[in-house]
């Protein structure tokens, strides 16, 4: 330990042989240690630079050159954005907790079951490893499971830039494929859900050609029962649109119904109403349309199973 | 050319080098450290041939520059074996045909090893999901499976 190894001066042969291993074009490297720090760089280069989380979505983008920067603002080494706060009536994770870190929390899988549910639906065990959940929803990939679950749960996601501090609900946070209310100069640096108390009951479907893809089509959904009765609906589509969706007409419908009379076949044709899915390789939007209707009375059915289980 | 210093401990073993930022890592161990046991195939996230282990879980090192790990503790195929004696997975793979061709097989087998360190008495359902980040060309899963199992049962035993 504490030497440098000799198979570096190998290495420096091969180098000499084997020099075309380089696929992303050259950028600057950033590595702030302090938010402050990351927005000065960022508010300073605009447009040039790019946020480098946990690298998932970005690093393979840059590989296959759909997309170059040059300069990236590394901030996994800001320790401020690693923290998990829980609260009296919510959780904040800062945006540079990774994946895996609320995979394994049995904290956050009783606080907030929808997140932790949705976390093994992301790409593989290696991807969860370093990916993270701010990276995860700035990234905004319309299939991405933890935008609809932000969308889903109210979440409130906190941005500094240089005009400094705002929180923005998740509900105004998507605005396009890959376009957030996050600008150039700024930085998403935690992400504050809420939960839901008694009675409660929450679950993920998707559909993916092979298991790790991201969906065709899938949907975040919460209930809860108070007296027999649904009170609070939530249903969030993803891989539907442009961004993640709120089915608010679907929600507004099951409220008040009886836990066990509650029409979720219903529930799940209007949540695509008005949904114009587009066709691509995987599926045609047609095909969308079923399968969203489908994964929300998957999901539904689940969660007010676990509701009212709950509530008994 | 904009270079970075780069220190981290490999197999554990302390290594530096100077890289351009865009290097990846897996092109880090391969080109500068030497270690080409991490093979490279997709190189954008999808096939776990570049499989390594950094602090303790198991990542693509196709999918993370060079850079980014400054200071972590990796650990490549290479790194698996001690004193020369193969680990319990890799004794499998070899026992079970869990090879084929074999291109694919340090990134089973670096997965395999993070899976039973996670969860030491998997389900066959547990099996496949833990390997379904990885890919074999030679389609030669069913002695994957077979190998992984039979580690599994051999690491139990032998605690």
């Amino acid at each position: 330990m504490g030497r440098v190894h000799s198979i570096t001066r190998i290495a420096e042969n091969r180098r000499l042989t084997r020099g075309w291993g380089i696929k992303p074009a050259p950028f600057d490297y950033h590595a702030p240690t302090t938010v402050e720090e990351a927005v000065d760089v960022l508010a300073d280069l605009g447009d040039d630079a790019k946020v480098l989380a946990g690298g998932q979505s970005l690093i393979p983008m840059l590989a296959l050159r759909l997309t170059r920067f040059d300069h990236l603002v590394d901030i996994g080494r800001i320790p401020a954005l690693r923290t998990v706060e829980h609260g009296d009536d919510s959780v904040t994770l800062g945006s540079m907790v990774r994946q895996h870190e609320i995979e394994d929390s049995a904290e956050i899988a009783r606080r907030i079951p929808l997140l932790h549910a949705a976390t093994p639906l992301i790409g593989h065990f290696q991807i969860r490893s370093r990916g993270t959940v701010g990276g995860s929803i700035a990234h905004a990939d319309p299939a991405a499971e933890y935008p609809a679950v932000a969308l889903a749960l109210d979440a409130e996601l906190e941005i500094i830039g240089p005009d400094g501090r705002r929180v923005v609900p998740a509900a105004e946070f998507f605005h396009g494929m890959w376009s957030t209310s996050v600008s150039d100069g700024e930085v998403l640096t935690s992400v504050r859900f809420t939960e839901w108390g008694a009675g409660s009951g929450f679950a993920v479907e998707e559909v993916a050609r092979r298991h790790g893809d991201f969906a065709i089509a899938g949907a975040a959904c919460g209930v809860q029962v108070v007296g027999g009765s649904i009170s609070r609906a939530t249903i969030a589509l993803f891989g539907m649109d442009q961004v993640p969706r709120r089915a608010t007409a679907a929600e507004a419908a099951l409220i008040g119904a009886r836990a066990d009379e509650a029409d979720l076949l219903a529930a799940g044709q209007l949540a695509v109403e008005g949904l114009e899915p587009s066709d691509d390789l995987h599926a045609s939007g047609a095909l969308r349309l079923r399968i969203g209707a489908t994964v929300v009375r998957r999901a539904l059915t689940t969660a007010l199973a676990r509701a009212t289980e709950q509530s008994a | 050319m904009n270079t970075t210093d780069v220190s981290v401990t490999v197999n554990g073993r302390a290594c530096s080098g100077t890289v351009e930022p865009r290097k990846t890592l897996a092109d880090f161990l391969r080109d500068d450290l030497g270690l080409t046991g991490t093979h490279l195939a997709c190189e954008h996230g999808v096939c776990g041939a570049c499989t390594v282990i950094i602090d303790d879980r198991a990542v693509r090192s196709c999918l993370q520059f060079a850079v980014q790990v400054e200071g972590s503790s990796i650990t490549t195929v290479e790194g698996l074996a001690t004193d020369g004696e193969l680990n319990p997975v890799q004794r499998a793979f070899m026992n079970e045909h869990g090879l084929q061709c074999g291109f694919c097989t340090p990134g089973f087998v670096v997965s395999a090893t993070a899976l039973l360190a996670s969860n030491p008495d998997p389900s066959d359902q547990e099996i496949r999901e833990g390997l379904s980040g990885n890919i074999c060309r030679c389609t030669g899963y069913q002695g994957i499976i077979r190998a992984v199992r039979s580690a599994a049962s051999e690491m139990r035993t032998t605690r």
